[in-house]
């Protein structure tokens, strides 16, 4: 093989070839919409294996935001009720007052959460609202092509921050699993990221912990997934997992914010293989 | 059954529990915030949840989450925060879920609010408008029944006089015929089944990729349609012979319908039309009780909203004039002066005699 092929910089030459297919059990196909390299489609991963690994299948409702993700649902073998930009985490605080022994996440993005929304999850937050909110944070409205958000870093650019964010113009980025870890009514905070396999599989841990913390009826949950957007950051595909560990992971640090109502302001979740010795993995 | 001295506030919120409503939530302001109070202290005794949301715009989404599991739930405000809830309202009707909103408004103003909606896009529903407790308490049950007969939001508009005024009044319950089965409700149970619901607004099908918004939104408009067809409630009196047809809605029909009596009892020509539903408009009913009429009069306490309705209804057959018009006390709860039986009497009597009212 030459060096050539095992370049990882940019997209291979040819065509890829499909080797294998794989998909969680609670996904109903593999075709999806979204773009090549998109950070989305693995976080939800993450969410579905969860849910089937924790037995939670036949009780699990899903609380859907607008974004790049709101295609996803196509794809999802669960109950949902597809909410309002912004507006999930009251949906599901309705839905979960009703159907108190039901597991309920929203998916949201950082557009979703952290601009139209944030008023309304911190609130849940502070309510210690039973349910699990995840943020899928790409530093940018993807759906509408790529503008800057709340989450934006100092920096980017972004359709709309065309320069880069400049602090003086465009303000500074709200961190949100930082903002809503000391809330009391927060029982679980963390953030991972999808940028590669140890990070993927680092984030399952958080996302099983999340829906745990939630079944044991201990209050609010969230977990963030930093999530690739070559396109919403105009760079090439192959380049996005770097990007996403190198500029946004920089400012939205991942690890476990607070756990078990401890705070830990982003201590690394236990290695995988430990946990999986916990029947975690 | 037997009645007890209750304010509308309370009446209403004993309506909807008996309706079997089990969900609440609402964000204070007057004169709605005691629906909210009497949710929040009757809701737990009967097994349910009233929430104190952080806004209205939280208080709908809530009460939107609570109506997708298959509950029974409501939510509500005054004019001002139904404005807040317009995104979500229509969004609701394009969900086709079973809400019930209460509009507990200062005054008549928000009459456009509730029959045009500020709400994006083509979407319409029921709205009833009491004229007094009795009636609520009974449009109150017949709120939650619609809804769910045509899965789709009913508002129900009323104001101050509405809320604040205690009556004599009974709970008593209404019988309706069935309702189809509530299978579209999510409660986990077809999550991993390979045909999950997906309750949404966008017209989006579980497992298959893409959306068709001209279907979805078509079939909408036809159901729309039936809905209007169907749903048309009033009230007419001494409509044979009159010669001049007062309209008016809500509780102020409650003082033209007095004054249109005494004046009846006086001999005076004139009949009296109230739209119980003001979506859909009862349109054929209010033409067939003007015919034959010189004038109809519409009072109500705006500056002129539901006379468009009117004026569609007659096409221009009939002379429409106005006698109501603005009137507020100081704090602007909409309990103007104009609320008078002797001031009310005094305009119908003007349109009887064909003067021009002054607003
Ligand atoms: C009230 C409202 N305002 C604006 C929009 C348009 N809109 C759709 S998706 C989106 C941004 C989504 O961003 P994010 O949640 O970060 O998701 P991403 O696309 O990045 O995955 C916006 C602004 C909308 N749907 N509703
Ligand atoms: S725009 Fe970004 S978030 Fe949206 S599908 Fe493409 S890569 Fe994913
Ligand atoms: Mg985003």
């Amino acid at each position: 093989m030459s060096d050539e092929v095992l370049r990882s910089d940019r997209p291979p030459e040819s065509g890829a070839t499909r080797t294998g297919e794989f998909k969680p059990t609670l996904q109903l196909g593999t075709d999806h919409d979204l773009c090549a390299g998109c950070g989305e489609p693995l976080a939800l991963r993450t969410i579905l294996e969860s849910i089937e690994e924790l037995g939670l299948a036949q009780r699990t409702i899903g609380v859907i935001g607008i974004g790049c993700y709101t295609a996803l649902t196509s794809l999802m073998d669960l109950d949902l009720i597809q909410a309002l930009h912004g507006r999930a985490p009251s949906l599901a605080t309705g839905a979960k007052r009703m159907l108190p022994d039901r597991l309920f996440f929203t998916l949201q993005g950082d557009g979703d959460m952290a601009n139209e929304g944030l008023q309304e999850v911190i609130h849940a937050a502070a309510r210690g609202e039973n349910i699990t909110c995840v943020l899928l944070n790409n530093g940018v409205f993807g759906e509408t092509g790529g503008h800057m958000t709340a989450t934006t870093v100092l920096g980017q650019r972004t359709k709309n921050t065309l320069e880069g964010r400049d602090a003086t113009q465009h303000g500074y980025p709200i961190q949100m699993v930082d903002l809503l870890a000391p809330l009391g009514g927060t029982a679980y905070a963390a953030r991972g990221s999808v940028h590669d396999a140890s990070g993927v599989v680092k984030t399952k841990v958080m996302m099983r912990r999340a829906f745990e913390t939630q079944m044991r009826g201990e209050g609010f949950s969230i977990v963030e997934i930093l999530t690739m957007c070559p396109t919403g950051w105009f760079v090439p595909t192959a380049k996005g997992p770097g990007y996403l560990n190198e500029v946004l992971g920089a400012v939205h640090v991942t690890g476990e914010w607070k756990r078990d109502g401890r705070l830990l302001r982003g201590a690394e979740p236990e290695a995988p293989n430990e946990a999986k010795e916990r029947g975690a993995v | 059954m037997s009645r007890r001295f209750m304010q509308g506030s309370e009446a209403i919120a004993e309506a909807a529990i008996a309706a079997g409503c089990r969900f609440f939530a609402g964000y204070p302001m007057t004169p709605f915030t005691e629906l909210l109070e009497h949710f929040a202290a009757k809701l737990p005794a009967e097994g349910g949840v009233c929430v104190n949301a952080e806004s209205e715009l939280e208080a709908i989404g809530m009460a939107w989450g609570a109506v997708a599991t298959g509950a029974r739930a409501a939510t509500g405000s005054t004019g001002q925060g139904l404005s807040l809830m317009q995104e979500s309202i229509s969004e609701l009707v394009r969900a086709e879920l079973p809400l019930v909103l209460f509009n507990l408004a200062r005054g008549q103003g928000d009459y456009y609010q509730a029959t045009r909606g500020g709400g994006h896009g083509d979407y319409r529903h029921l709205v009833l408008a009491p004229v007094d407790l009795t009636e609520a308490v009974q449009l109150t049950q017949l709120a939650f029944d619609r809804a769910e007969c045509w899965r789709n939001p009913v508002l129900v508009y009323g104001d101050y006089l509405l809320a604040h005024t205690a009556e004599a009044v009974a709970i008593e319950p209404v019988a309706f015929d069935p309702l189809p089965s509530k299978d579209w409700a999510v409660d986990g149970s077809r999550s991993g089944s390979g045909s999950p619901r997906n309750l949404n607004p966008i017209g989006m099908v579980p497992g298959k990729k893409g959306i068709e918004p001209e279907r979805f939104w078509k079939r909408l408009q036809a159901k729309h349609e039936a809905m209007a067809a169907a749903e048309a409630r009033w009230e007419a009196e001494s409509t044979d012979d009159a010669e001049l047809l007062v309209v008016a809605f809500g509780s102020v029909a409650r003082f033209t319908r007095f004054a249109v009596r005494e004046l009846r009892a006086e001999g005076a020509r004139v009949g009296h039309f109230r739209p119980v539903t003001l979506w859909p408009f009862p349109s054929e009913a209010l033409a067939e009780a003007a015919r034959g009429v010189k004038r109809v009069a519409v009072l109500e306490q705006n500056a002129g909203q539901m006379i468009d309705d009117v004026r569609l209804a007659l096409e221009g057959r009939v002379k429409v004039v106005a006698i109501g018009g603005i009137s507020s006390d100081d704090a602007g709860f909409g309990v103007g002066p104009m609320l008078e039986p002797e001031r009310i009497r005094a305009r119908v009597g003007a349109a009887l005699a064909g003067r021009e009212v002054q607003p």
